[in-house]
């Protein structure tokens, strides 16, 4: 969703009553606790929402609620903190993992977790993503990869794939003139500061499955005190990948899996 | 039993956060203030329970500061004027989210990298945004190394009582150099839970959100008018200056910080030779004693600025004023120190030309 069409929506986020919505012969399942009312303002079919949901449902299940603070990024996912029903900060472009830094060191006994998209993580805020992680800072970072920028319209991002268009790379990513995807998550996973690092996706319902597995992970792993969790959720961007969701999630398991393979880069208590 | 102790600028003020009961120092190493991060990192764990850490950057350090600030705990940074340029986006960043702070810019000669030497060349940046919006930090101004070490403690308390980042604007020398200072006792680090912080949404309140993204205009507006009434406010409470000898000078001189201490002893050699001169010095630059300065134009003949740039705070000076009076200045760049000589000369020259 652009900027642009988030300052339209916004006029008519109060018009959506939702006592229309959910009336209770239409409740097949509920919203976890840590879910706002506030509806969601990603276009349709974009992963981000599933991401959402994904996190608030762990949160729930460990119960820590009260404990827990965000950091959204700027990207789509700027708004996040109209969404988690928890205490929520809004970094600047690509410094979530610095604020997350600060918050976690005078709060070290809460859960703290940046959301951060592939230009805010991999691109502005490199500097900061490999330093966090270095120091193994006792935070999760929830890195949703989608190969583009979503919020300004579609540009190129760090993890473009090779060959695909975006609107500055509209011949598709020459890797001559504009550099290669960046597999940060293979990078992170060499740090020493970095205590789980997994990729994940929410394509397919088992995918779904295993990404809320990492996620509750990354979580509960804070409570050891042992560094960064980090895991990467690889999703699609619909409208400026410009297809149906549907082929949009196709496209995503023919084209962005077989380069960022799913599966736990680390995973302690196992070599890797 | 007054503690007295000699004290590099610095050390100083690393001491006085130490003191203040500061919770948490974030900084990247930058000459002429290093010596903030070395002295916290050496002292302030073990004595008080203090987060210090070394970022990677200014950019880190500045974000680090909103994040922890955000919880409601004291928390500040210090660099050198290239360190302060990269802060300025996460310094407009948390004067909107109107987070308490306090930022310490040693101030080096620039542009550019300019040199290590003391300057005060920052004023506009400081005084007059620096980052991107309309926004406005408490400047303070500290002229001695005690003042060094009672605006960090007073800087604190201005941060909280406005929830506003407070910026000490001191320079390369102050920072280096050696005097006598008296020290605050130890404060009790203690932790409020503030009702707008992040500490983890209880049951009794609603969530705390800390953003500066306001994406409609009406509410955007709505924020600065917002904005705009604390600053006011803060100018109406807030101004503090200096008067040296101005009650029967004809000539005054208006310098801040380090510089003013040299216009002092300037002034008193005018004296010496039947010239009366007095230094007007503004300590807090925001909010700048503007109507203070202009009553001082009906009483005297001749307004000298003096700085240590290229005439910055000039233009404050000119706008208080208003045309009452010719304002004169005399400057040094590129961090070199002027003179009480140098700046006596000058007082001579615009007093002869200047018709009693
Ligand atoms: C300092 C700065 N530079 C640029 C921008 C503009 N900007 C906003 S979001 C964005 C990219 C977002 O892409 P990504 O992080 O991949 O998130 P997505 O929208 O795809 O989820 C950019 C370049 C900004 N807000 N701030
Ligand atoms: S589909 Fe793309 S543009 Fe739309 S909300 Fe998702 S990431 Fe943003
Ligand atoms: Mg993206």
């Amino acid at each position: 969703m652009n900027e642009r069409r988030m300052l339209d929506d916004s006029h008519y986020e109060n018009l959506i009553e939702e006592e229309s919505v959910c009336i209770n012969e239409n409740l097949v399942y509920d919203k976890p606790e840590t879910l706002t009312k506030t509806p969601m303002h990603y276009c349709p079919g974009c992963g981000h929402g599933v991401a959402h949901r994904l996190i608030a449902e762990v949160i729930d299940e460990l119960g820590i609620q009260e404990k827990t603070i965000g950091v959204a990024p700027v990207g789509c996912a700027v708004f996040a903190y109209n969404y988690f029903n928890v205490d929520m900060s809004e970094a600047a472009h690509g410094r979530a993992s610095a604020v997350a830094t600060g918050i976690k060191r005078v709060l070290p006994d809460r859960y703290v977790f940046s959301y951060q998209g592939d230009g805010d993580l991999a691109a502005i805020g490199t500097g900061e993503t490999i330093h966090t992680c270095n120091r193994g800072e006792n935070i999760l970072i929830i890195f949703i990869n989608n190969g583009i920028y979503g919020m300004t319209g579609g540009q190129m991002a760090p993890t473009t794939l090779e060959g695909m268009k975006t609107t500055t790379t509209p011949f598709g990513r020459d890797v001559q003139a504009m550099g290669y995807p960046l597999k940060i998550t293979e990078l992170i996973a060499q740090l020493p500061g970095v205590y789980y690092c997994s990729r994940v996706a929410v394509n397919t319902p088992v995918h779904v499955r295993k990404a809320k597995k990492a996620i509750y992970n990354g979580f509960k792993f804070q409570e050891l005190n042992k560094g960064v969790s980090f895991v990467e959720i690889v999703t699609n961007c619909p409208s400026n990948w410009k297809m149906t969701p549907v082929e949009s999630n196709k496209w995503l398991e023919e084209h962005m899996l077989p380069f960022y393979p799913l599966g736990d880069l680390k995973l302690p208590g196992k070599e890797n | 039993m007054k503690e007295l102790k000699l004290m590099k600028g610095n050390e100083a003020l690393a001491e006085a956060a130490i003191r203040a009961g500061c919770d948490a120092y974030f900084g990247y190493p930058i000459t002429p203030q290093s010596e903030v991060l070395e002295y916290l990192a050496k002292e302030a764990y073990a004595r008080t329970g203090m987060v210090v850490l070394q970022a990677e950057s200014e950019i880190a350090s500045i974000n680090m500061i909103y994040g922890a600030a955000g919880t409601g705990k004291k928390v500040m940074t210090s660099s050198s004027s290239p360190g302060i340029s990269l802060m300025q986006e996460g310094i407009s960043y948390i004067a909107c989210a109107e987070l308490p702070c306090l930022i310490v810019n040693v101030v080096r000669a620039g542009p550019g990298l300019g040199t290590i030497q003391p300057a005060q060349s920052d004023y506009f940046q400081a005084v007059k945004g620096g980052g991107h919006g309309d926004y406005k930090l408490i400047v303070l101004a500290p002229s001695t190394i005690q003042e060094m070490v009672d605006h960090t403690k007073l800087g604190f308390e201005l941060a909280f009582k406005w929830r506003n980042p407070v910026m000490i604007l001191t320079d390369g020398a102050l920072g280096q150099m050696m005097e006598k200072v008296e020290l605050f006792p130890q404060t009790e680090r203690k932790f409020e839970l503030l009702p707008w912080a992040t500490t983890g949404k209880t049951k009794d309140r609603g969530r705390s959100i800390i953003t500066s993204l306001y994406i409609q205009p009406e509410v955007m507006q709505e924020k600065n008018l917002h904005l705009q009434k604390k600053y006011k406010s803060i100018e109406r409470e807030e101004i503090r200056f200096e008067k040296y000898k101005c009650d029967d000078a004809e000539v005054v001189l208006l310098a801040f910080g380090l510089v003013a201490r040299i216009c002092k002893k300037a002034a008193d050699l005018a004296r010496e030779k039947g010239i009366k001169a007095g230094v007007f010095r503004p300590i807090t630059l925001f909010p700048f004693p503007y109507e203070e300065v202009n009553t001082l134009a009906d009483s005297s003949r001749i307004f000298l600025t003096v700085e240590m740039n290229a005439g910055q705070m000039l233009e404050d000076i000119r706008l208080a004023v208003n045309g009452k009076i010719q304002v004169d200045f005399t400057g040094r760049m590129g961090g070199i120190i002027p003179t009480p000589e140098e700046i006596l000369e000058k007082i001579i020259e615009i007093n002869e030309g200047v018709p009693a």
